[in-house]
């Protein structure tokens, strides 16, 4: 039943792109903030808080933009070798931060994130300061699209990634790692007792929610067409664990179900009123109370009803 | 008799200088089903402790086969084959009872794949094969943290043995569990370690387990062995039955 669930919203989703092109934007923003909240979600399942995942979304922003400028001008080569980056970078922060619980996990992953920030709004010569870099238009198997042409190409394979790594995800999260990943919540105690390191359970982990987080960085720079500072600030880190929240974590499809919920909700209030900010507060509240799940909860829950 | 699996020679270790351990040395021998009895607050949990990682002594060694464990983490201690069950059940209380059997199941067979799902079907048999041993058959799918408190421990244990170890460390492992329970529960606890081969060392409270199941006795009192033995032989020892079983 979730599997036709979840297949009929790809669909419906690549539908409403062809039919409405002017969506595919936020669709293709939904989609790379949904990954980066999916970095946050698996995190989310230790019981680990990262307010700082921003970062890695940045730099593999960043990645892009100085690999573009290095001359490598092929998306799924830049795509690749920028996540490499963000893996990289997540690799080592989580090297020490995975030590850390609690508030303290929380607020280094913050702390680190805003040195960061700091770093590329200053270093003006390398990175542009507060303007940024541009993420050019690269080719797709050697043809340089328009624009236009470009966003559409970008929206269906960012779809694309979202049900091929989802499906990566959910097997991993599935597999006996991810369940000593889920485990580390309940009793690490027990872990140890059973010969499972818990520092590599974590780092493993880490690097990939970082990976998981550059790739929606990636997405985003060529969506947009350019990387700036705050996309590494700390309020676009409490966004994505917002969208985490919001969509909930009992499953892979809830930090896309989370990301398109919101940035459809933002779309539309925006259009209302410049206090959207509102909106989305009391859609938080809501869900906090009312589902605490979050939205994907709901399936899981109808689901459990019906079998 | 053979070389001890398990040696704790000299072993010194205090808490805010009350003495749980004060050069007190033991072996535990291939096959054997060591029970080690004292008053409450004696040093035995410590014991079980210092053996397995947990707390590093003052001064003293602990010897697996032969090689020196005392600065080993509890985690590469148990990948030498020596697995425990706790006084308090520790278990991934959020997790169905058969997740926390295939985990335990899984990291006995290797972790490291991401390919293959936690729940197979030859791991879930076995999973269930175990519980039936230890009577939670019928709660396999069950929360963990839903399952009463004697059940909590007889989980425990039974995650302990999917470790398949060769030396199990077991503390209390009776306690929690009703009357009725205690002794359908050691039958089939003894059963598991004769079948698999495993030597165990348990600290247990109920004289009556003792007697009936353990193959040897060591009385720990204030760190220090007040008596050891046959349990006919020191159940027979007056100071014993004075200090340690009037009390226990």
């Amino acid at each position: 039943m979730r599997i036709i669930l979840a297949a009929a919203a790809v669909v419906m989703l690549a539908a409403l792109a062809f039919a409405a092109p002017w969506l595919q934007f936020v669709l293709t923003l939904a989609i790379a903030k949904g990954f980066a909240a999916l970095g946050v979600a698996v995190l989310l399942r230790a019981g680990l808080i990262s307010i700082g995942h921003a970062m890695f979304f940045a730099a593999s922003a960043y990645g892009a933009a100085f690999l573009a400028r290095a001359g490598i001008n092929d998306l799924g080569l830049l795509l690749i070798l920028s996540v490499l980056v963000s893996a990289l970078i997540g690799a080592i922060a989580g090297s020490f931060l995975v030590r850390y619980r609690a508030i303290f996990f929380a607020m280094l992953n913050l702390a680190v994130s805003m040195v960061f920030y700091a770093l590329c709004a200053k270093l003006y010569g390398v990175t542009g300061g507060t303007d940024g870099l541009p993420v050019p238009i690269p080719a797709v198997f050697g043809i340089v699209f328009a624009e236009p042409v470009f966003k559409s190409i970008l929206f269906y394979l960012s779809l694309t990634l979202m049900v091929l790594v989802g499906l990566a995800v959910h097997r991993y999260l599935d597999s006996p790692l991810g369940h000593a990943l889920s485990a580390v919540h309940s009793n690490e105690i027990r872990l140890e007792y059973l010969g499972i390191p818990v520092w590599a359970v974590l780092l493993i982990a880490y690097t990939i929610s970082a990976a998981l987080a550059g790739l929606g960085g990636s997405i985003a720079g060529f969506a947009i067409g350019r990387v700036v500072p705050d996309f590494a600030f700390w309020t676009a880190s409490g966004h994505l664990v917002l969208i985490a929240v919001l969509g909930g974590i009992g499953g892979v499809p809830g930090a896309f179900i989370g990301a398109l919920f919101l940035e459809l909700l933002h779309s539309a209030a925006v259009t209302v009123t410049d206090a959207w900010n509102m909106f989305v507060g009391i859609t938080l509240i809501v869900v906090i109370m009312f589902m605490p799940q979050g939205i994907y909860g709901l399936f899981e829950r109808k689901e459990a009803q019906s079998s | 008799m053979s070389r001890p699996i398990l040696e704790a020679k000299n072993l010194r270790v205090a808490f805010n200088g009350v003495k749980a351990a004060d050069g007190a040395s033991i072996a535990i021998h291939d096959g054997e089903f060591l029970a080690i009895i004292g008053p409450n607050g004696s040093g035995k949990t410590t014991l079980l402790n210092i053996c397995t990682g947990y707390i590093r002594p003052i001064s003293g060694s602990v010897l697996l086969d032969g090689n020196d464990i005392t600065r080993m983490s509890p985690r590469a201690i148990a990948r030498r084959g020596v697995a425990r069950a706790f006084q308090i059940p520790q278990l991934f209380s959020a997790q169905r009872v058969i997740d926390n059997m295939m985990l335990a199941l899984a990291a006995k067979d290797g972790l490291w794949t991401v390919i293959r799902p936690l729940e197979t079907a030859e791991r879930r048999d076995e999973a269930k094969a175990l519980l039936e041993l230890v009577g939670l058959d019928g709660d396999t799918d069950r929360i963990s943290s839903t399952l009463p408190e004697g059940h909590r421990k007889l989980l425990d244990i039974a995650v302990a043995l999917a470790l398949k170890p060769r030396l199990l460390l077991l503390d209390e492992p009776t306690s929690g569990v009703s009357a009725l329970e205690r002794f359908p529960l050691m039958e089939a606890l003894m059963s598991a370690l004769r079948q698999r081969r495993i030597t165990a060392l348990f600290v247990e409270h109920d004289m009556d387990v003792v007697a009936r199941y353990a193959s040897r006795v060591l009385v720990w009192n204030a760190g220090n062995i007040m008596a050891e033995g046959r349990p006919d032989e020191v159940f027979g020892n007056a100071q014993v039955r004075e200090r340690v079983v009037g009390v226990a």
